[in-house]
């Protein structure tokens, strides 16, 4: 997927002469990737290193010698001897005027767009200088205007298409990374218009809000369906119990929003932002993971032991559970029924934490900070909505907020994030070991879930030298793991839902075959989930190594010290299983912590068939789609109740 | 599956028969993905041809055979000028809005056609008969300014041929109906 | 038959040759119907209708062909008598038909004031050799005027590099946009690394006014068969792919039979004429969208996706088809080939000029009054073509402009007349050769307005995917709406000046850069025009109908009322008998008073 910048094993190289500077360079490089070795920064808008490579901005425009017109530096390949000029009076007129051409169909409501200070167009704008006349009321170009509606009803991911300036980066992470193709180019020319087929809200197509399309978007076309007033208010009600859990990834990417490096870890100032901004207890969803990898392991020996469906797949990841039902609902009853540690957490603060606290559970309000756009929509599905005649509708978790949009409410809050107090989680949910911090990067569960379900099933302590293949991002990675007690099992992680497509074919073909597989929808896993701080093309640009790596990085620095390794060594679990679900898969935590999932249409044009529903398994109860479900072609319910 | 594509079986039998038909002659349809791919346009214009027009539940069936996701199929309907996704009236009226027409007056031919169907062009009258359709150069420049109702063309016009080609093509349809 | 050497092709042709002799020595006459798109619009299928019934036993031969070029004459009867000219009919009727069987046919004397005059003798027809002279449904007729001649010869005596070799001497170009050298192209396709490339035509004739293409695929659909077959032995592509317009459906059907028959005589498909080389063809069709005329766009469309261009390079000839190499050149183009390999290099390069060889077709239209297809040596002046071969303006009005290339090209004025058209002279003029559109404008034609019909036609068909054509070409008509509506400022045209460069250095496709050209040579040539309708908010044309003004004469007005009961607007008001005013008001400036007005007391200005 990724192409890789430098690769010192190229012995092709060529001499290109740019800005006069002669620089060698890898006969695969592109005159963009070329002047970038010469240390010269090309602007671009469309760009976005391994996942749009398409040329249709013109931002990047050089001149070549011996070459007609302008070319776009972003693909065009180096050739021997080729002498490029990036930064010529021709070059900076054109590419000033192109830019205009471009605001000329931008609503230009910067200082109240979301995206104001981290949009690409207004860096742009800035690096090339462009500056109206002092005697100029306006840019030149004025004319009509893309005039398109908004989509608003998706539960976690907003369209505003009139601030897009049809870059397509959303379609190619879409179409050619996810290999959904959700959002497609429609029409031509100046009415072209990138959108779901048929004009389509994101809510009655196949989406899966992974996000992914938000985390390229120069713009603020694409965003998260903002949740923070709410937030906001309820921390405000003094009638409200605000508890809020933080999910794994968050410490190793909140930085980014701060100003910091991409792999640096912030988690110990977590916990004082959080209680600053109000809330009444800071949790850790890290303790919901190691609570999931117990629910989930113990559900994998159940299954290989009394002949359950495998391979089981897990079930963390909302924005593949969601294409699971869409696109291969031949797997859904391979998905874990374990909650994922989001809805295992909103469920806990409800129930045992309210009744261990004597506190009304209608009171409680429960926040999640978590990596994720899909979060959103997982929080409103049918089986996280506790339905009472007398209390009205109760959420699990009633909101849920992005890395982005905590980072918001900080800055809102006046917060200074980097000289805040090191301070720890609370008591009882606010601990995870590990194994459940490292939920955060693609392999984490399997990792976890494989040394509970070793160490549980053999009592001997697991090879940690056996999981390692297991690590790093490369897009599928296999491990056979020897369990005394159980056999032989293969093992597979997949991250990116383009992987996992083609991992779910081969197993449909017989090619592949394996017990247990982790699935994440976002490439990385979580710290590449659609709703961490967005990266932008120059910044994917300036550095060598990949941004996702170097979250990785800090999320393993950020769980390396903890004194916990396994989940099933927190003590915390240990307690709540003693204290009130006795143990895994009790009949409790089948009440709390698992869920059933269903089938849902690919095309708003299909409709439900009763009597077609071809499974028995218990586990898979097909729910038709008139109990108002988001995603399903039914207008998006109200966030959440009114408290 | 608890879900199927909601469409009158009839046009889902015609489209299985295209989509089968294509695939021996012309070597489609076979393993390679990408010779599929490069059978589509020919697909939606057969399928138009049969059923008129390409709805989002006849695209979506298209989708679902053809395994190309239905935001594909739907950019490329919107691309070309040939595809229509709303109903077309029984007669297109393309008047040909190439130069050789256009410097010999074919706006005004279609000025005529939008006063007396009372539609504008691209639109269908509401008895749903006619569809006035400006279209691109027919390459019959040497009778400009032309047009063509069906497959018929006609050419050398004025806007006083407009109340007789009307004519021609709406008493038969009436009569038919009675 | 099965035609699987060269001795079947030579014994097909000599039947042919055989059969008209036949005919000679019987003095049989062959009455030729001819039926393209625009004969058979005009009726010429009635009229073949006529003829075959009515022909009777007096022997002739009633046959079918494509268009012969003459529009402006269809529906075209003529009949042949071995040995003399032949009589060409033009505006044949059913009725007409009759009266020519009766007197030329069966009384052999020619209805003298029907007969047309062809006007061939400055033209010279290479690739339109057999238009409107064989039956195109029939591969013999093709055979007899050595058709699939200079394919054996290339399969049976010639390397791949020797065809290359040969097409590079000729000097042959491009014959539907930029004029790249025909011979270079297909060497790239060669070297190409590659076990698998393909041939493609590019028959999706876009160029508004243009339709030299459909009358060859009309009346010779085999010669661009036996073309592309040559090409594919010359590259090492055994696949080949038509992409023709949907809008042509005579065309398609044409190249459908003609593919069928080459597959059943064997000279299409495996090992032909015994040579081990195999070829195939398919037909895409094109679905409505000018920029699929683009040859990385056309790319797309075949493999089934949006007709989006694509950034060269790489170039086709490297990665064309699905990543293969692929060699893509116009019918116009091939039509050429056969004849340049049966014929020689050296004979092909002694037409036309130093660098712009062999013939060109155009395709006469507008304000001419020979509207038809012509083919002419490069190097023929504009002149030549408008008033010797044209005929001249009708109407007794005066020659304004000469629209060359399409949307991409520019507008040629009076006093560039008599340069010589070749490639090179017409960039440098500001226009382009295209596809060889060539539309005649006389005085009652706006330049502003044609300049804005031209950006209102690429602005539709822009794919949308880079930023200046997608958006430039789109304020440069709003900027070109604002003028002919009387809206001009006086920095309009400078603006429009700075967004075409940017338009034509920045744009990924040729359609991108050159749209344009309309705007830029209209502003070179007629300037002025644009600054009557900035400055004095006046048309010179008169075709710019917001800036007219109508007003009654006095003097001349009857008072009869009939412009106040046609007005649309109520803007024209007045006592019966006394002199009516128009409301410059409420004047919608229709024109229908005018029209109405048997006193001509309306005047226009």
């Amino acid at each position: 997927m990724e192409k890789s910048v430098t690769n010192d094993t190229d012995t092709d190289t060529v001499l290109v002469t740019i800005d006069g500077q002669e620089t060698r360079v890898p006969v695969t490089f592109t005159v963009l990737e070329a002047a970038r070795q010469a240390g010269i920064m090309i602007p671009t808008l469309c760009y976005l290193k391994g996942i749009n490579q398409i040329g249709s901005c013109r931002i990047c425009l050089v001149e070549i010698e011996n070459m007609r017109g302008l070319h776009p530096a972003c693909i065009h390949p180096v050739n021997e001897g080729m002498a490029v000029k990036t930064n010529t009076p021709f070059i900076r007129e054109t590419r000033k005027t192109i830019l205009e051409l471009i605001l000329s169909d931008h609503p230009q409501k910067c200082l109240s767009c979301q995206r104001n200070d981290s949009c690409e167009l207004q860096a742009l704008t800035k690096q090339l200088g462009l500056e109206t006349h002092p005697d100029g009321d306006t840019l030149p170009f004025a004319g009509e205007t893309s005039d398109f509606t908004l989509d608003l009803a998706s539960p976690a991911i907003e369209r505003l298409a009139d601030k897009c300036i049809k870059c397509r980066r959303c379609v190619s992470v879409c179409k050619n990374i996810q290999q959904i193709g959700a959002l497609g180019v429609n029409e031509r020319g100046f009415n072209s218009v990138i959108a779901p087929a048929f004009g389509r809200s994101l809510d009655e197509v196949e989406c899966i809000t992974c996000g992914q399309c938000i985390n390229v978007c120069p713009v603020g076309a694409l965003r998260e369906k903002d949740e923070i007033a709410n937030v906001w208010q309820a921390i405000a009600d003094p009638r409200k119990h605000v508890v809020i859990q933080v999910a794994p990834s968050v410490r190793a990417t909140l930085g980014e929003e701060f100003g910091l490096a991409p792999g640096t870890p912030v988690g110990k100032f977590i916990p004082a932002a959080l209680r600053r901004l109000g809330v009444d207890k800071v949790f850790d969803t890290s303790f919901a993971a190691d609570l999931t990898v117990m629910e989930e392991g113990h559900e994998f020996i159940d299954r290989l032991q009394n002949g359950g469906n495998l391979p089981m797949i897990t079930s963390c990841s909302p924005g593949w559970v969601k294409y699971c039902e869409h696109h291969y609902p031949e797997f859904i009853s391979h998905l874990s029924t374990a909650k994922s540690p989001q809805q295992m957490f909103g469920a806990l603060a409800k129930t045992y934490y309210a009744e261990t606290n004597g506190i009304d559970p209608n009171t409680i309000y429960s926040v999640s900070v978590m990596p994720c756009t899909a979060k959103k929509f997982e929080r409103q599905r049918s089986d996280h909505i506790y339905f009472s005649e007398t209390d009205g509708d109760r959420f699990d978790v009633d909101a849920v907020l992005t890395v982005r949009e905590l980072a918001r409410m900080i800055k809102q809050a006046g917060i200074d994030f980097l000289r805040l107090p090191e301070q720890p989680f609370d008591a009882p949910m606010g601990m995870g070991s590990k194994a459940g911090v490292n939920f955060g990067a693609t392999g984490g569960v399997m990792e976890a879930a494989l040394r509970t379900i070793y160490e549980t099933t053999s009592g001997q302590s697991a090879d940690p030298i056996e999981f390692l293949s297991l690590r790093g991002l490369e897009g599928v990675r296999e491990a056979h793991v020897d369990i005394p007690g159980l056999g032989g099992v293969d093992v597979a992680v997949v991250h990116g839902i383009g992987n996992a497509r083609q991992l779910l074919e081969k197993i449909k073909s017989g090619e592949a075959d394996y017990q247990f597989i982790e699935i994440m929808a976002c490439p990385g896993g979580c710290i590449g989930g659609g709703g961490q701080p967005l990266v932008s093309g120059p910044q994917r640009m300036s550095s060598d190594e990949d941004y996702r790596t170097m979250r990785v990085h800090a999320l393993f620095a950020e769980s390396q010290d903890l004194p916990l390794h396994k989940s099933h060594d927190n003590p915390d679990i240990k307690r709540i299983y003693e204290q009130y679900l006795e143990h895994p898969l009790s009949e409790k935590s089948h009440h709390l912590l698992h869920t059933h999932y269903q089938e849902r249409p690919q095309y708003a044009a299909q409709k439900w068939i009763p009597g077609l529903t071809e499974t028995e398994d218990e586990d898979f109860i097909v729910v038709p789609p008139w109990q108002h479900e988001p995603g399903m072609g039914e207008p998006a319910q109200p966030s959440h109740p009114v408290p | 599956m608890p879900y199927e594509i909601d469409i009158d079986p009839a046009w889902g039998a015609a489209i299985d028969r295209i989509i089968a038909a294509g695939a021996p002659e012309q070597g489609l349809l076979n393993e390679n993905c990408l010779q599929r791919s490069s059978s589509l346009i020919q697909i939606l214009e057969q399928t138009q041809k049969e059923i008129g027009y390409l709805p989002e539940n006849v695209q979506a069936y298209l989708a679902n055979k053809l395994h190309i996701p239905l935001s594909e199929i739907y950019g490329v309907t919107t691309f070309y000028a040939l595809f229509n996704t709303e109903p077309v009236g029984k007669h297109t009226i393309s008047v040909c809005m190439g130069t050789a027409c256009y410097v010999k007056g074919a706006g005004e031919i279609v000025a005529e056609f939008e006063r007396r169907l009372n539609i504008e062009a691209g639109q269908t009258t509401l008895d749903g008969l006619f569809t006035l359709e400006p279209c691109r150069c027919l390459g019959a420049c040497g009778l400009a300014p032309v047009l063509t109702i069906g497959d018929q063309v006609y050419g050398r016009l004025t806007p006083a041929d407009v109340p007789d080609l009307i004519e021609k093509y709406y008493l038969p349809t009436k009569g038919e109906s009675t | 038959m099965k035609i699987k050497a060269l001795t079947d092709l030579q014994q097909i042709k000599n039947q042919a040759v055989d059969d008209s002799t036949m005919r000679d020595i019987n003095h049989t006459l062959t009455v030729n119907v001819h039926q393209g798109t625009c004969g058979t619009a005009s009726g010429a299928k009635e009229v073949y209708g006529v003829m075959v019934r009515h022909s009777g036993d007096n022997a002739a031969r009633i046959i079918q062909t494509g268009c012969p070029g003459m529009c402006h004459h269809e529906p075209l009867v003529s009949v042949t008598q071995p040995g003399s000219e032949p009589c060409i009919y033009g505006h044949v009727t059913p009725d007409k038909a009759q009266a020519i069987l009766t007197s030329h046919l069966e009384n052999h004397a020619p209805v003298t004031e029907w007969l047309v005059q062809p006007n061939q003798q400055l033209q010279k027809r290479i690739t339109l050799a057999n238009c409107g002279v064989i039956d195109p449904e029939k591969i013999e007729e093709y055979i007899a005027m050595d058709g699939y001649f200079a394919l054996a010869k290339v399969l049976l005596e010639m390397q791949p590099i020797d065809v290359i070799n040969e097409l590079k001497a000729s000097g042959l170009r491009g014959r539907g946009g930029g004029g790249f050298p025909t011979g270079q192209k297909w060497e790239f396709a060669h070297k190409a690394a590659g076990s698998q490339k393909y041939v493609v035509c590019n028959a999706d004739e876009g160029d508004p006014g243009a339709f030299m293409d459909r009358s060859i695929l009309e009346g010779d659909p085999h010669r661009l068969l036996e073309a592309m077959t040559i090409a594919g032995y010359a590259i090492g592509a055994g696949q080949g792919y038509i992409y023709v317009r949907a809008e042509y459906p005579m065309a398609v059907e044409r190249l459908k039979w003609a593919i069928h028959q080459g597959q059943e005589t064997g000279l299409l498909g495996n090992n032909i004429l015994g040579s081990g080389f195999s070829f195939n063809l398919d037909i895409r069709l094109g679905a409505g969208a000018f920029v699929c005329g683009e040859e990385t766009a056309l790319l797309n469309s075949i493999e089934g996706k949006r007709g989006e261009p694509r950034q060269r390079p790489p170039f086709p000839a490297s990665s064309g088809l699905w990543g293969n190499p692929t060699l893509i050149n116009n019918v116009e183009t091939y039509a050429n080939i056969p004849a340049i390999i049966r014929q020689g290099a050296s004979w092909f390069s002694s037409i036309g000029t130093e660098k712009s060889k062999g013939t060109k077709v155009f395709a006469l239209a507008g304000k001419i009054k020979n509207i038809g297809l012509i083919e002419v040596p490069m190097g023929t002046t504009l002149r030549t073509i408008i008033e010797d071969i044209g005929g001249g303006i009708p109407n007794g009005k005066q020659y304004k402009a000469a629209q060359t290339g399409g949307p991409s090209g520019g507008c040629i004025p009076t006093d560039m007349l008599d340069i010589a058209i070749d490639y090179d002279n017409l960039l440098a003029i500001g226009s382009m050769m295209g596809s060889g559109g060539l539309i005649v404008m006389d005085e009652d034609n706006c330049m502003v307005d044609i300049a804005r019909f031209f950006l209102e036609f690429t602005q539709d068909e822009s794919c949308g995917k880079c930023t200046t054509c997608r958006i430039g070409t789109k304020r440069m008509l709003e900027t070109l709406d604002k003028i002919t509506t009387g809206q001009g400022d006086a920095d309009d045209i400078e603006h429009l000046e700075s967004l075409a460069a940017t338009i034509k250095n920045a744009s990924i496709c040729g359609l991108g850069q050159t749209a344009p050209n309309p705007v830029l040579s209209t502003l070179k040539y007629f300037r002025p025009e644009y600054e009557a309708h900035i400055f004095e908010k006046k048309c010179p044309a008169h075709a710019c109908q917001d800036l007219l003004s109508y007003t009654i004469v006095s003097s001349k007005c009857t008072g009869c009322s009939a412009c106040a009961r046609v007005c649309p607007s109520s803007a024209i008001s007045g006592k019966v008998k006394e002199p009516y005013a128009i409301d410059q008001s409420k004047c919608v400036k229709c024109g229908l008073c005018v029209n109405k007005c048997k006193a001509e007391a309306i005047e226009c200005s």
